[in-house]
């Protein structure tokens, strides 16, 4: 659980409004959320919840119709590099070895050759592709790839890291896996994660909190604080709590599911 | 057809399974090798009058005299010399076109509309145009090869372009880069193994428009060659010529296609 009570990413009555055909369609209604420095919070909902909107939204590539978003007080007008986004799609250079495709990502920066180098290798080695510097993407496997996402995405230092549903595509074990790895990764390099999933256990499974979005339009349906210690291992899936919080939250969404089945029924 | 679909014939027509490359391969020579044969066969027979179809070995005949003779040469240096300025031009602007379209939304819809419907337009009723504009020289027909080439080329190099990962883009916005140099450190890398499979493919289509840019007004090229044996009913000329630009069409499409290969090495879809 987080100590630390700063607030670094403040959502503020941010709503989203899209024209789909010449009509609107509301995403998110209004959603108000603070999130502390260095907080690691999953937010979950059924598809079509805008919750992937709403990561957008913190990354600056896409813009709220209503309310706005501010990052240690600074208000979001764009994409920067104070935060780092993993996509499921991996969306990989793919033209790139995974040494490139890192070492891409601190072309902006100030930083001296040696300086990049070092924080390349200690990246490759954080995620543990050390051996596959050299390896083009299309010749590693889903979970390898999203851990040279991983490391993209963080060698530059961002402090918010923005998750949207980066192991969807992964098979179970590897999934397991990959948890664990981002949890390590996460306490090595304090940064403060904002993590989209539809899979309630992993939701529960890294989370110091667990943001359960209503459907249609979106918003804050509750706000589940995670008092399970760290640093967690696979085992903590059949802890009697664990297993509480995973009923309370598998109730909200499905109370949800059952209200979208009925609109689309109309 | 064997009882057992695991055995003897069946084993080749299951749907989308492997069969052997061997047989694969094989099955790609004996088609047209036994068109020849019936080709052959027809002729030799005395079926039908060499007017209407000349045997293989005429038009193989046709092929040695006019090498040497040393008009083959003569004609397919022209015609190339055509092929590869009409289609080069046609890429020059369909490129950049093409590209502004698939990542500009203003720009598709300002161009998109005219575009598709100029490419419907037929390229053979544009030759009395052409002739008005570019004269009887060699940029008649290279404009005619442009018109049949660039229409088509430009709108598939938008979507080649359309096409790319979204989240790349994005990915490149979060890493901090200006738009410009995600179009041409991002788009472009990612989008290039589709752009050059079109090229291989339009490529194709220009030879395809030879013989209609050799129409008029042209003294050599393998286009001309053909529109000439028409005056004389030499049909054993008519189908070297055609079968030699077929020919020529798949030696570029091969050189594309290896050259994809050897450019992409990280894009497993072009191995």
């Amino acid at each position: 659980m987080s100590t630390e009570l700063k607030t670094k990413v403040a959502i503020d009555g941010v709503g989203k409004v899209f024209q789909v055909d010449g009509s609107p369609v509301t995403a998110i209604e209004r959603v108000d959320l603070d999130i502390r420095e260095n907080e690691f919070v999953s937010i979950v909902g059924t598809s079509g919840c805008g919750k992937s909107t709403l990561l957008n939204i913190v990354g600056g590539l896409d813009e709220p119709t209503s309310g706005e978003i501010r990052i240690d007080g600074a208000r979001v007008t764009g994409p920067g590099r104070n935060r780092g986004f993993v996509f499921q799609s991996y969306s990989l250079f793919e033209w790139m070895t995974v040494k490139g495709n890192i070492r891409f990502a601190l072309e902006k920066s100030t930083l001296g050759k040696a300086e990049k180098e070092e924080l390349v290798r200690h990246f490759i080695q954080a995620v543990g592709l050390s051996g596959f510097e050299n390896a083009y993407p299309q010749q590693l496997s889903g979970g390898m790839r999203q851990r040279v996402a991983i490391a993209r995405a963080l060698v530059y230092k961002p402090s918010i890291l923005l998750m949207d549903e980066p192991f969807g595509a992964l098979d179970a074990q590897t999934r397991g896996m990959m948890q664990e790895l981002l949890l390590k990764v996460w306490e090595d390099h304090k940064v403060t994660v904002l993590f989209v999933t539809h899979d309630v256990d992993e939701a529960i499974f890294l989370a110091d909190r667990v943001i359960v979005l209503a459907s249609r339009p979106g918003k804050v349906k509750k706000d589940l604080t995670i008092k399970l210690p760290r640093p967690r291992s696979f085992e903590l899936v059949t802890d009697p709590q664990f297993t509480v919080y995973k009923r309370e939250i598998l109730t909200d969404i499905r109370e949800e599911t059952l209200k979208v089945m009925a609109l689309d029924r109309k | 057809m064997s009882q057992n679909p695991r055995q003897g014939i069946g084993r080749l027509f299951r749907l989308r399974q492997e069969i052997p490359a061997s047989i694969f391969s094989a099955a790609g020579f004996v088609v047209p090798v036994a068109l020849l044969f019936l080709w052959w066969l027809i002729t030799s027979l005395g079926l039908v009058k060499p007017l209407f179809l000349p045997s293989p070995g005429a038009v193989l005949e046709e092929g040695w005299r006019q090498l040497s003779e040393g008009i083959l040469v003569s004609d397919a240096s022209v015609s190339i010399y055509r092929i590869l300025i009409g289609w080069l031009a046609a890429t020059i602007v369909a490129v950049p076109v093409g590209i502004l379209m698939g990542n500009f939304r203003i720009i598709e819809g300002a161009l998109e509309p005219l575009i598709s419907t100029v490419r419907y337009m037929p390229v053979v009723a544009l030759i009395p145009l052409s002739i008005l504009w570019a004269g009887i020289g060699d940029m008649q027909k290279v404009l005619i090869l442009f018109l049949g080439t660039f229409f088509q080329q430009s709108l598939m190099i938008m979507d080649n372009v359309k096409n790319i990962d979204r989240n790349l883009i994005r990915a490149g916005q979060t890493l901090g880069f200006s738009n410009f140099e995600i179009l041409y450190r991002i788009i472009l890398p990612a989008a290039l193994p589709g752009i050059w499979d079109t090229f291989r493919i339009t490529i194709g289509w220009t030879w395809t428009y030879l013989v209609v840019a050799e129409l008029v007004a042209a003294s050599e090229g393998l286009g001309r060659r053909i529109m000439d044996a028409q005056r004389y009913l030499a049909t054993d000329t008519i189908l070297f010529g055609t079968l030699f630009i077929g020919l020529m069409g798949l030696l570029t499409d091969y050189l594309f296609k290896k050259s994809g290969r050897a450019l992409f090495r990280w894009n497993n879809q072009s191995r």
